[in-house]
């Protein structure tokens, strides 16, 4: 299925306008950033999950050569109790004063308790291993079972979690929530085949290969700059205004390229230790690197926590009553992504009764973060599992089933909003119409192996929020383009392009700059799939101003009314004078003469963006005697509404794909009983090489939004929701089992291969 | 205090002297005392091989080298790849191809894929998907890296 | 981390000399893989590191009916000589799947050996091909089979002032084969959750003359299993004998459970492994 609509720019494949810089090694990205006179920082981070904190001596390390400043939480200015919206979650800034550095208690292993500045990066590590902290451990709870249970340890010393309405009784209850609809009671009571299981999933991390960064000068006039890399220059301002308490126009936020961030680069980590630092040595530039076992222990992961779901059919096949219950390890912190999980529980399908309860559960883990679709793929996990053990029950089609119970325009979402138009059956549909799913599976190809195939839906709200854009048009009729959208993977080009058609010129034309907070109006994270979707409605709408600008000048050139100028592909002509017309950049060339400079803004604000559906195949291989699992062919079919830049779009697919992939089958936070991480390394934190992958297919299915000049739908957050129940599901199909725990490791398979056969 | 190792390396065809601490490693010795950022950090435990370089011939991992190694050796890194005529075929089939994302693994993948098609132009896809598996790169899926390898192989 | 000088040897008496003063604050550098991630890891301190990959005597490789390698040639190396290919593919085996190539360029047998981890990868293969540690100091050498030179979990027989010159291989019997295989969760840059490595060696009428089977990471160190020995000599190479040697192992070994695998886990699969490599390497057996 493809849109109708023709473009010039808009679908075709221009080389990135930022690719240059990116091959050669030339872009600078957080840890390149090096400033004159600039002091290397070292972090003390605790060795505890869960330790008061007695005293602090720092005065060894305040006494070392070479060391220029040392902080602990006292230097933290005193942080309001108010919470602020960051776009992807919202935040509390005493809360994250306490995160950033510990006041009195560390909640996590990793967690910061004191912070030097020194002339290297060498003398600044000594320095910290210099400070002795007096700690009195504490009991550590990492499961959300150990955290809610009645005598389990109070994290946050004073915190009570709000449960539907009253006060929870529990000390580690971040909040209880819950959304209900129809009747559930008889919904079941009607049902004649009823599923009901729990599935559990560990906490994973995002993996970015870019460490987290800051690099701050803090100087004389309380003007405090920050080059970092980031999702979001503006959140980051906010959040350092915040923890700071100083006034938002004080701070400028200078985006650096960006390693990745999938969710985890929206909040701030070693950002104000850099500043407060600066500030302490006399406002010299200070800049912190986290190292990788920093950002397992110390960043933000996505929770663990489980699903716990229990769906009814009728003898119809209809879906008609979902009663799910999703608790989600916190971190060290109230703030998981549970409410986003509720909103995606039931939202592929159709279903009259329904009841979500959301738990956010304090543990002494590192504080989470949004992870690509946040929630969405644990509510997938279940819920797509329950659907194919209905299937095989039931003798049904999964496709068909999914087909018949689908969720379309005019459904009610779990949570209560009116789906507008979605993809959900076409995309459906372009997945049983596909070659892989069309093309034949040899369950026992011979080598001792077992092969199955497994399919799973998922969906994603997306968000749209505010983002501005800047144009100028330049005498040689190219124009530049000034954003506050960070770009993560290729975004300066895909919203480039969307100026770029309405321009009439090429995507090349198109000259985009990400710039600092300073210099562009508010703009929202490169998050929630907003960014191609809500500044390239930015840039549109620029784009829209410029034409009537231009539109303006050439009346004035030619001496007509303006409303007998039109423009169309890429032309502004006389509607009455045949013999009147110049392209844009001929009327470009003739702007200094005529009256000066031509510029524009866009700025948006969307409520709403429009949510997007995937649907993946999944073949695999499993060596029954090891329980080793391979993927073997692996299609990824989405309704991605408008493909701007088709190939970054597949690459939104094939990577969200890989990162599900790699969740199902090996990547977890293995916890020891202490409450450390004991797989803080790329070594043992196992995410999927090249080796360990087939090609990822792709098929993308356009269904105009119809909330977007030109039917974006945001592309980077459905593929990571389908995989996990994808394998589970094919798993079963080889094996005969389903695995209800996360990752389905070979450990996990060999247990239930053995349980299986008694 | 140790003494400061002095060395003499030619890095991108092009002769270095200096002294470096004997305890930094080659990683931050490209980018902290020769400013050649280009090489990158990911895991800095040899688990990751975004600071892949060339030295003597063997694409290594920056970050598990003393930049005292360098001594005598010739090392060839990113900022290399790239020649006054224009890009390596790699890095325009990367670009073409839209093989990077973030493009913060991207140094290390064209090093590494550089080193592989001069010793073994005729890879087929699993040898190609073998030699690059030192490398992580978490935005693309690896699809079309492999392609954009297997595309430059292919126009030889 | 703690600052250390950097001596580039280019002499066994450099070394030692670096060695001799320092004692157990020097040690030798070869690939750096394990060391310096070791040292940047806090694990422990040292005041001197003796580069030993200019040391004429540390970088051979000679196949010479039996096989001689230096301390310091790197894995890449000696899997990229077709001599070595043809002679040991046992060896081949382990050498390719260390990390991945960038680690292959660097880090060699002796180091793994001497880093002693449980599940290196190069440490049982060694142990099945009978290899001799060569080990020198400026008191004088001596030599220590391969299967003898791990004491514990990063412990090795190396005193103060010692290091691995080289290891030497005999010469393949005729009739012999070797195989390596390790079970990881991915198919590259991963840890062995258990490898086993085995060597058979037929006699003129097909009957196990000799065979040797070693499983990594299933206790402190590389674990040498002698009642499969015991087991197989003088029996036919079959399936069900190799099933039994399986089994032997199974019981045999002492794994823990950690973030790689569980005991249950490893025991099982030192059965499997134990089974498949038997098998493959009397398939070489035949074949040589």
């Amino acid at each position: 299925m493809v849109a109708t609509q023709e473009y010039k720019v808009i679908g075709t494949r221009p080389i990135r306008h930022d690719g240059l810089d990116k091959v050669t090694g030339r872009a600078i990205y957080g840890a390149d950033v090096k400033l004159p006179g600039m002091l290397y920082g070292a972090v003390l981070r605790s060795p505890h999950a869960h330790a008061r904190i007695k005293s602090i001596d720092t005065s060894a390390a305040e006494a070392m050569a070479g060391v220029i400043a040392v902080m602990t939480a006292k230097d933290m200015p005193e942080a309001g109790d108010e919470l602020v919206d960051l776009g992807e979650g919202a935040i509390n800034f005493s809360h994250a004063s306490d995160h950033i550095m510990a006041m009195n208690k560390a909640k996590f292993k990793g967690h910061p308790v004191a912070a030097v500045a020194a002339i290297s990066t060498n003398v600044a590590r000594e320095a910290v291993a210099a400070i002795k902290v007096d700690w009195e451990v504490l009991k550590s709870v990492v499961t959300v079972d150990e955290a809610m249970a009645p005598d389990a340890p109070a994290i946050v010393d004073g915190w009570v979690g709000d449960d539907l309405g009253e006060k929870s009784p529990l000390p580690n209850v971040g909040s209880h929530f819950r959304h209900e609809f129809g009747d559930i009671e008889k919904g079941f009571a009607d049902s004649t085949t009823i599923i009901e299981h729990r599935y559990d999933l560990a906490m994973v991390h995002q993996g970015y290969i870019e460490p987290h960064n800051g690099t701050a000068i803090w100087d004389q006039d309380d003007r405090v700059r920050v080059w970092t890399s980031t999702q979001g220059s503006f959140t980051v301002r906010t959040q350092l205004a915040g923890v700071l308490q100083l006034d938002e126009s004080r701070i400028k936020v200078i985006p650096t390229e960006i390693g990745g961030g999938f969710g985890g680069k929206i909040p701030i980590y070693v950002e104000p230790l850099a500043a407060i630092l600066s500030k302490k040595s006399g406002g010299k530039p200070v800049r912190i690197l986290m190292d990788r076992a920093d950002v397992f222990e110390a960043s933000g992961p996505t929770p663990g926590g489980w699903v716990s779901l229990k769906l009814g059919v009728n003898d119809d096949g209809k879906i008609i009553a979902g009663d799910a219950d999703i608790r989600f390890d916190a971190g060290g912190f109230p703030g998981s992504p549970v409410g986003a999980a509720a909103m995606c529980m039931f939202s592929c399908y159709d279903i009259p009764n329904t009841r979500i309860d959301g738990w956010d559960i304090i543990v002494n883990k590192p504080k989470t973060a949004a992870y690509r679709a946040p929630g969405s793929t644990h509510v997938a996990y279940a819920i797509e599992s329950i659907v194919d053990e209905i299937c095989e029950k039931l003798n049904l089609d999964p496709v068909q089933f999914r087909l018949d119970n689908a969720s379309k325009e005019g459904t009610r979402r779990g949570d209560g909003p009116i789906f507008p138009r979605i993809g959900n059956i076409e995309t459906v549909e372009a997945a049983r119409d596909s070659a892989h799913w069309n093309s034949p599976l040899d369950k026992n190809p011979g080598n001792g192996k077992v092969r199955g195939r497994g399919i799973a839906s998922g969906y994603w709200f997306n968000v749209g929020l505010k983002s501005s854009v800047n144009l100028s048009v330049n005498t040689d009729g190219t124009v530049m383009l000034i954003e506050g959208s960070t770009d993560i993977g290729g975004s300066r080009t895909s919203i480039a392009m969307q100026a770029a058609e309405v321009l009439g010129i090429s995507a090349e034309d198109v000259i985009p700059t990400v710039v600092d907070t300073d210099s562009v109006g508010y703009t929202d994270v490169t998050g929630g799939s907003r960014t191609t979707y809500a500044t390239g409605f930015a840039a549109y709408k620029a784009a829209q101003s410029l034409i009537e600008e231009l539109t303006t000048r050439a009346s004035t050139i030619w001496d007509i009314p303006e409303d007998e100028v039109g423009f169309e592909d890429g032309k502004f002509s006389s509607k009455t004078d045949p013999e009147l017309s110049m392209t844009f950049k001929e009327l470009a060339g003739k702007l200094n003469e005529t009256g000066g400079p031509v510029s524009s803004t866009g700025a948006v604000d969307l409520e709403n963006a429009g949510g997007g559906f995937a649907v993946h195949i999944c073949d695999l291989e499993i060596d029954p005697e090891t329980g080793k699992t391979d993927v073997i062919r692996y299609t990824a079919v989405q309704d991605v509404g408008k493909a701007i830049h088709p190939s970054y779009v597949e690459g939104q697919m094939q990577g969200g794909s890989v990162q599900g992939i790699g969740w199902a089958l090996n990547e977890e936070y293995f916890m020891n009983d202490d409450g450390q991480m004991a797989n803080s390394s790329y070594l043992d934190y196992r995410m999927p090489t090249t080796l360990d992958l087939p090609e990822i297919e792709t098929v993308l299915v356009e269904v105009p939004n119809p909330l977007h000049p030109f039917g974006v739908r945001g592309v980077g957050e459905p593929p990571i929701v389908p995989p996990v129940a994808a394998v589970a599901n094919a798993i079963h199909d080889a094996l005969g089992i389903r695995l209800r725990q996360a990752p389905m490791n070979p450990g996990r398979i060999l247990e239930a291969l053995k349980e299986n056969n008694g | 205090m140790v003494d400061k190792v002095h060395v003499k390396t030619t890095i991108n065809g092009q002769e270095f002297e200096f002294l470096v601490e004997p305890y930094m490693s080659l990683l931050e010795t490209l980018r902290d005392v020769l400013n050649l950022t280009g090489t990158k950090e990911g895991c800095n435990d040899g688990n990751c091989g975004a600071c892949t370089v060339e030295m003597n011939g063997r694409i290594v991992d920056s970050c598990c080298v003393l930049g005292a190694e360098l001594n005598g050796a010739t090392i060839n890194t990113i900022e290399g790849m790239a020649t006054p005529e224009g890009l390596h075929p790699l890095q325009q089939a990367f670009l073409e191809e839209a093989a990077l994302q973030c493009g913060i693994c991207t140094p290390g993948f064209l090093v590494s894929a550089k080193s592989l098609l001069e010793k073994e132009p005729d890879a087929d896809e699993h040898r190609v998907r073998h030699w690059l598996a030192g490398n992580l790169c978490r935005c693309t899926g690896y699809d079309k890296i492999i392609k954009a390898v297997q595309k430059v192989q292919t126009s030889a | 981390m703690h600052p250390f000088d950097f001596v580039a040897a280019t002499s066994v008496a450099d070394v030692n000399s670096v060695l001799a003063q320092h004692g157990n604050r020097a040690r030798p550098l070869v690939g750096g893989t394990d060391l310096l991630v070791q040292l940047r890891g806090g694990r422990f301190e040292l005041d001197a590191v003796v580069d030993i990959k200019s040391v004429p005597e540390a970088n051979v490789l000679e196949l010479n009916g039996s096989l001689k390698m230096g301390s310091a040639v790197p894995l890449a190396e000696f899997y990229e000589n077709q001599g070595v290919r043809n002679a040991y593919p046992g060896l081949i085996d382990c050498a390719e799947l260390v990390g991945g190539i960038q680690i292959q360029s660097r880090a060699s047998m002796a180091g793994n050996l001497c880093n002693a981890t449980p599940s290196g990868d190069t440490i049982c293969p060694m142990i099945v091909h009978s290899a001799q540690v060569h080990i020198t100091s400026a008191k004088g050498d001596r030599t220590v089979a391969v299967e003898d030179f791990c004491t514990g979990p990063g412990r090795t027989v190396l005193e103060d002032g010692e290091w691995v010159l080289d290891i030497t291989f005999p010469a393949p019997a005729s009739g012999f084969g070797a195989a390596y295989e390790r079970f990881i969760p991915r198919n590259e840059m991963d840890i062995a959750v258990v490898g086993v490595a085995s060597s058979v060696t037929l006699d003129g009428s097909g009957k196990i003359a000799d065979a040797r089977v070693a499983l990594a990471a299933v206790g402190p160190t590389p674990v040498f299993i002698r009642d499969i020995t015991a087991l197989l000599v003088g029996k036919e190479p079959t399936e069900e004998n190799f099933v039994a040697a399986g089994k032997i192992a199974h019981d045999a070994v002492s794994p823990i459970t950690d973030m790689r695998g569980t005991i249950e886990q490893r025991r099982h699969l030192s059965g499997v492994l134990t089974r498949r490599t038997l098998t493959k390497a009397a398939e070489r057996a035949k074949a040589g």
